[in-house]
């Protein structure tokens, strides 16, 4: 009887709340980890072309970094509501949004990455012949990784926080149990569903960087190796 | 496009803008819970920031801080704070959970602008014989200045953005429009609460810019 009474006293740490909702606390982190991981990937198959026009032409820097500023200034609610009447009570609705917040923090660093690689390194694969499309595949953007995994990082985080506001149109993963628990005053659905929320963060940024960390060996290279050559 | 001619239309109907729940008293409640947010937020994290700044010391933990602070939901927050005592006083939920909110890129911008001004200039001050508290004051502050405004202007943008939230937790703002309109399916009106918000987010972003470019020029005579 004793574990039955923290679902009752409505307790703020309930175990029992969390063995007998397991699969509703999996259901909605896996629609938290899937809404989070397509936006991303949408927002970096946006972002790269974006930041390589911008940085082609100088005439589109401007208007490509202004406007993704601009958007990062709507309030994410304010955002998923203006989208409601194009895609209705749906998961691409809160993708979209997700989308259009990630295009800020992307488009940014990978401009920083690109303008960050040495001249030297672009003057000497354009020696060895590289053209175009090889010199960024090759030589440019795994020199901007760093930045541009930094980028996908913050991108990652921010928009894990952000997935819970979709629970206004029913598609927020974890904010969905956060919003369900409140009018019922419910605490340890709603603590439980927070902590999982961070939880998620700090994982999905930890593996980021062993992933940056896998894609970028050279940047291990002890600095005692590199001083003996 | 119907959708946003019917948000027209509920903008342009007087009797959505008076009253309790119009427009005018959401907007008002909005400034008032940020602004409140938002001073309270300044006072805290820009003298720790300048002193910090002024040391040289806690920079990690003042950028790592920055970083957690995106993974923390205010959502989530604000349904938190929702549950304890704290509730029964209103906007103290929410005023809490957008200080939280605000804190990090304050300090983050404001420790990062001292740290970056140049060590051969602090020397030459000291050089000339200024105090600690001259060189505080007349060196590093005005050439951080711009740095500390990057960070204030973007605390303030998301502290209007993110105040409206707190509708989702049944406070106050103009986000109860936009919750309004979703619990009784008038899109019309949720489209029209989102516009005012964001209007009004693009609209402080501007005065900021405003009295950035205005300020920015005497500091740096002075």
């Amino acid at each position: 009887m004793a574990v039955r009474n923290c679902l009752v006293a409505n307790d703020w740490i309930c175990w029992e709340y969390v063995r007998s909702r397991s699969q509703e606390l999996t259901d909605a982190t896996v629609q938290h980890v899937s809404i989070t991981a397509v936006s991303v990937l949408i927002g970096l198959l946006i972002a790269l072309p974006l930041a390589l026009l911008a940085r082609a032409r100088r005439g589109f820097a401007g208007p490509v970094l202004g406007l993704t500023t601009m958007l990062y200034t709507i309030p994410s609610l304010a955002m998923f509501s203006l989208l409601l009447p194009l895609f209705g009570l749906s998961a691409a609705l809160v993708v979209t949004g997700l989308v259009l917040y990630s295009l800020t923090i992307l488009v940014r660093n990978i401009l920083a990455g690109l303008a960050a690689v040495p001249p030297d390194a672009r003057e000497a694969a354009r020696g060895m012949g590289y053209g175009p499309v090889r010199l960024l595949w090759e030589v440019e953007l795994p020199l901007a990784l760093p930045a541009l995994m930094a980028g996908v990082r913050i991108a990652t985080v921010s928009t894990i926080a952000l997935t819970t506001v979709g629970a206004i149109v029913g598609r927020g993963g974890l904010g969905n149990l956060i919003a369900d628990a409140l009018p019922s005053l419910f605490k340890a659905q709603v603590l439980t569903a927070s902590v999982l929320c961070v939880l998620l963060a700090v994982l999905a940024d930890l593996l980021l960087l062993g992933l940056q960390r896998l894609l970028t060996p050279w940047t291990r290279i002890p600095a005692r190796t590199l001083k003996a050559v | 496009m119907g959708a946003v001619a019917d948000a027209w239309t509920w903008l342009t109907t007087r009797s959505n803008w008076s009253g309790e729940s119009g427009a005018w008293h959401r907007l008002a409640e909005h400034l008032y819970v940020s602004g409140v947010a938002f001073g309270l937020a300044c006072l805290i994290a820009l003298p720790v920031a300048l002193w910090l700044g002024h040391l040289g010391r806690g920079g990690a933990l003042a950028v790592n801080l920055s970083n957690t602070g995106r993974a923390i939901p205010t959502f989530a927050v604000l349904a938190l704070l929702m549950l304890t005592p704290l509730r029964t006083h209103g906007d103290v939920p929410t005023v809490i959970a957008l200080v939280l909110f605000a804190v990090p890129p304050l300090l983050t911008n404001a420790y990062t602008g001292m740290r970056e001004v140049d060590r051969a200039v602090l020397e030459a001050a000291r050089g000339m014989g200024m105090s600690g508290r001259q060189l505080f004051v007349r060196v590093e502050l005005p050439l951080a200045y711009p740095l500390i405004m990057t960070g204030v202007r973007s605390a303030a943008v998301q502290v209007i953005a993110t105040a409206t939230l707190a509708a989702m937790t049944g406070g106050g703002g103009l986000g109860r429009i936009i919750t309004a309109g979703f619990n009784t399916y008038d899109t019309a009106q949720v489209v029209a609460g989102a516009l005012l918000v964001a209007v009004l987010a693009l609209l402080v972003e501007v005065v900021l810019v405003a009295a950035d470019r205005l300020l920015s020029p005497l500091r740096k005579t002075t």
